[in-house]
């Protein structure tokens, strides 16, 4: 499997060399990025900070890889953040609590691996939501998304009255242990969330490529009511992208769970935006209908190496947060002007 | 180009167009037009669907910038930037599609960008309302100013659109295509205006496809073709088949190739089919009924609102407010989706091939395929080999110019990306093809390869509906011809009787019957 570049797929012409430059910048970028803190800091290309450069990567690569379907379809997903939160919670409450059922007046505990299906589809639900407020109820999915940005949000403070669960690491006589080796665990010495967004943007640049869902995406996204009269199911195709955001979100909710062994019903806030700015930052348009997984993967890389490398040479946390906005703005300032030069380019060719 | 025999008769142009030349993405609109404009005259520019006709006027008027070329007013050049800094200039435009803010009221329509404001900076409205009701009855309308424009008839929006350009102090006023959608009584007014305009030495350049019309008010006639300046001449030297032997450039048999043919049973069965208006009452589409017949070309005419277009989306699926009986075969279709009537057998071409017929952002093969993705599936993925196979062969068989498949869809001309959209419709293996201006904006050999392709498709069974305002394209194609005005289904006739005086006459006579309700605004 490889990784389609982010950008346009217009061109069989022969682009010019300083097109190239332009088409190639978020690589570009990254590997700028990289040369300069190697120089500027020793610690930078080491391989423990490389991986725990990468772990930090994965949050923002998942949630950025659901978003990038919505917002490839024409959407938006604010409620990323707190669905980490909600299914987070969601998860330490049926390792610790077990699901309580008053009829029966018993608790009943569930393997890790239930544990783990269970959240996921909470997260798919809140998906549902999402995309039956679009589709069905045409809530304008700025304000749909914001609501259940809320909602998910109080639920996730509801279910243990804003306390912390701690500890989640199960008990050999209730048959749930093993919760933490999601997020600490290695696989060929690679932690498990490294794998997982390898296994997450593996299968959804395949599906946004390769299958006719990924197609109707594009179609939607590039212009619904044309896509509508060919026969595409628009409704069901917005529907499932925002049922992928919520998955990408749960994943994040365990991943972040099992890092800490313990749930907050804060965590995951303003996540949504550092997602919205991993998929803008590689080249999709919030128009929709423009735009590549590969993309938001790099995007998610140039955040997370532009952090790591500010925190290993002391820039203050203050001005981290001024230069992450620059770096987006200047991004899609970029972008325009590389669109604005192809249309040319286009009118010159014809 | 032929150089008028009496040019001395007319005056100097008070703007005259020299070498203008608009390119698009794939296209060339304009290849370096000369066009003058007369004070004081009707300046008749005449010309086929994507002549440029109406490119040329938005260079004029600052919508759209010249590729190359330059405007000389009064003698001095000009640059024209905006359409704000056209009306600087004295350059004013009603557009051929309306550009009003239905949300808003007929007076606030009118003073959009010019309100008359106080020394603190609010609206005077009272004072915009007294000039609008003064607009209004000079064209003798009885609207009230504060009347929101989405509550009027399609027709009392085209004059408040006049009734904007009255307002401002031109010089010159360009007019497209401003009575096709007026009723013969509207027209006429209209046409009282021109006349006064003139004579305070006002320029009007008129575009209109009716051609009668244009005989009857033109006092200076251009030709464009392609693009190409093809003739000016003044009226006295102009008749009617001079325009037709100008603007098609050649004998109307080439372009059509009407086949005699066997239909066969009926297929699409529509009865009593109604579209209510979301706005104001009354109907878009009342009472229809007809069927179609397989290997059957049925056409339909009417003027601009009268429907033609709403009945196509309430067969296609479009409009969730449509009641009747819809029967494709033997089955019901009226409660399907859109995509479950092209599963059924039911293809649509709409008329706005750039909102409704194209993805922009995909390429020409991806446009194509789009409608039957899931037949390319082998085992989880696309299987791109079959889809390409697919698509060669479409390209090849439609004719569609295009260097490569995966090029995107907006570097083709107009022709061409019809073309797509066509090749879309066929891969769906329709029963019943429907066709909304089919031919709007595309060139004359496109135009001719879109009627063989018709053709060819009647003659392997199918069904098809294609919705024209042209005269000429419903006469040479269709087997059967319905007449639509307001609505309604107003007349049908066939063979022999599809003539043009009688689809005018039938469309012309139903559309000034005026309905009781319909002053009541």
């Amino acid at each position: 499997m490889r990784f389609s570049l982010p950008i346009q797929q217009s061109g069989v012409r022969e682009p010019s060399f300083k097109m190239m430059l332009l088409q190639l910048r978020a690589y570009i970028a990254l590997i700028a990025l990289v040369i300069v803190f190697a120089l500027l800091s020793p610690a930078f290309l080491t391989t423990g900070n490389l991986i725990i450069l990468t772990k930090q990567v994965a949050i923002n690569a998942i949630l950025g890889i659901g978003m990038t379907f919505v917002i490839l379809s024409g959407g938006i997903d604010l409620s990323v953040g707190s669905i980490v939160g909600l299914c987070g919670m969601i998860a330490g409450w049926l390792i610790n609590e077990g699901l309580i059922l008053p009829m029966f007046g018993v608790s009943v505990f569930f393997n890790v691996w239930i544990v783990i299906l269970l959240t996921l589809v909470v997260g798919v639900v809140v998906g549902v939501v999402n995309g039956m407020l679009v589709t069905r109820l045409r809530v304008a999915p700025f304000i749909a998304t914001l609501g259940t940005l809320y909602i998910a949000r109080g639920a996730a403070l509801l279910i243990s009255d804003g306390a912390t669960f701690a500890n989640l690491v199960g008990h050999e006589s209730l048959g749930n242990t093993g919760f933490p080796v999601l997020g600490a665990g290695t696989l060929l010495a690679l932690p498990y969330p490294i794998w997982a967004m390898v296994l997450f943007a593996v299968v959804a640049a395949f599906v946004a490529r390769k299958t006719p869902f990924g197609r109707q995406v594009y179609a939607v996204g590039g212009n619904e009511k044309a896509a509508e009269l060919s026969g595409v199911r628009t409704n069901r195709v917005k529907l499932l992208t925002y049922m992928i955001s919520g998955l990408c979100a749960a994943m994040v909710g365990l991943i972040i769970a099992s890092q800490l062994v313990a749930a907050h019903p804060a965590t995951g806030e303003t996540f949504e935006l550092n997602a919205i700015a991993v998929v803008v930052l590689g080249g999709t348009s919030l128009m929709g209908g423009r735009g590549t997984m590969g993309g938001t993967i790099i995007g998610a890389f140039v955040i997370g190496v532009l952090v790591n490398g500010m925190v290993l040479l002391g820039v203050s946390e203050f001005w981290q947060i001024v230069i992450k906005g620059a770096v987006i703005v200047l991004a899609v300032v970029v972008d325009q002007w590389q669109q604005r030069m192809q249309q040319k380019a286009l009118v010159h060719a014809s | 180009m032929t150089i008028p025999a009496d040019i001395e008769a007319l005056p100097e142009p008070i703007l005259r167009a020299e070498q203008i030349v608009k390119q698009y993405p794939g296209t060339t609109a304009l290849k370096g037009v000369d066009f003058n404009v007369y004070p004081g005259k009707v300046n008749v520019l005449i010309g086929e669907n994507g002549a440029g006709k109406s490119t040329l006027m938005k260079s004029l008027a600052g919508v759209e910038q010249p590729t190359s070329g330059r405007l000389v007013l009064r003698g001095e050049v000009i640059e024209v930037t905006s359409p704000r800094e056209g009306l600087e200039h004295g350059i004013g435009i009603i557009y051929q599609e309306l550009n009003l803010f239905p949300n808003l009221s007929v007076s606030e329509n009118i003073f959009m960008a010019r309100e008359i404001v106080s020394g603190v900076g609010t609206v005077r409205h009272k004072e915009q309302d007294d000039i609008a009701r003064r607009l209004m009855a000079r064209l003798e309308q009885p609207i009230a100013p504060r009347t929101l424009v989405e509550d009027l008839r399609i027709g009392q929006q085209q004059l408040v659109e006049i009734a904007r350009a009255l307002s401002e102090e031109v010089s010159i006023l360009i007019m497209d295509e401003p009575t096709s959608a007026l009723s013969s009584a509207e027209a006429d007014i209209l046409l009282r205006i021109i006349g006064e305009l003139t004579m305070q030495g006002v320029a009007i350049v008129y575009i209109s496809h009716k051609l009668d019309e244009c005989l009857q008010i033109g006092d200076v006639f251009t030709v464009l073709r392609d693009g190409d300046l093809i003739a000016e001449a003044p009226a006295r030297d102009v008749s009617l088949a001079w325009i037709v032997e100008k603007m098609s450039g050649r004998s109307t048999e080439t372009l059509f190739h009407k086949k005699a043919r066997q239909a066969g049973n009926p297929i699409l069965h529509v009865e009593n089919l109604s579209l209510p208006r979301a706005h104001g009452g009354g109907y878009l589409v009342e009472e229809v009924s007809f069927t179609i017949r397989a290997g059957e070309i049925v056409g339909v005419y009417g003027l601009m609102g009268a429907g033609r277009t709403e009945l196509l989306e309430c067969l296609f699926g479009m409009q969730p407010d449509a009641r009747g009986t819809i029967r494709l075969g033997s089955r019901a279709i009226e409660t399907l989706r859109i995509d479950e009537r092209i599963h059924a057998g039911l293809a649509l071409i709409p008329e706005d091939r750039q909102r409704l017929g194209l993805v922009q952002n995909l390429s020409v093969s991806k446009n194509i395929t789009l409608t039957i993705l899931k037949q390319f599936v082998k085992g989880l993925a696309l299987s791109t080999g079959k889809e390409n196979r697919e698509v060669k062969r479409l390209i090849e068989a439609l004719g569609i110019k295009v260097s490569d498949a995966r090029q995107p869809i907006t570097t083709l001309s107009g022709g061409n990306q019809q073309k797509v959209v066509v090749a879309k419709s066929l891969l769906t293996r329709p029963e019943v093809l429907m066709m909304d201006e089919p031919t709007r904006g595309i060139d004359v050999a496109a135009k001719s390869d879109i009627f063989r392709i018709m053709n060819d498709l009647a003659e392997k069974g199918l069904g098809l509906l294609f919705v024209s305002s042209e005269l000429k394209e419903i006469v040479a194609m269709a087997d059967r011809a319905l007449v639509m005005a307001r609505g309604r289904l107003a007349a049908t006739f066939e063979g022999a009787a599809i003539t043009e005086q009688n689809l005018a006459d039938a469309s012309v006579m139903a559309s000034s019957v005026i309905h009781p309700n319909e002053h009541a605004v």
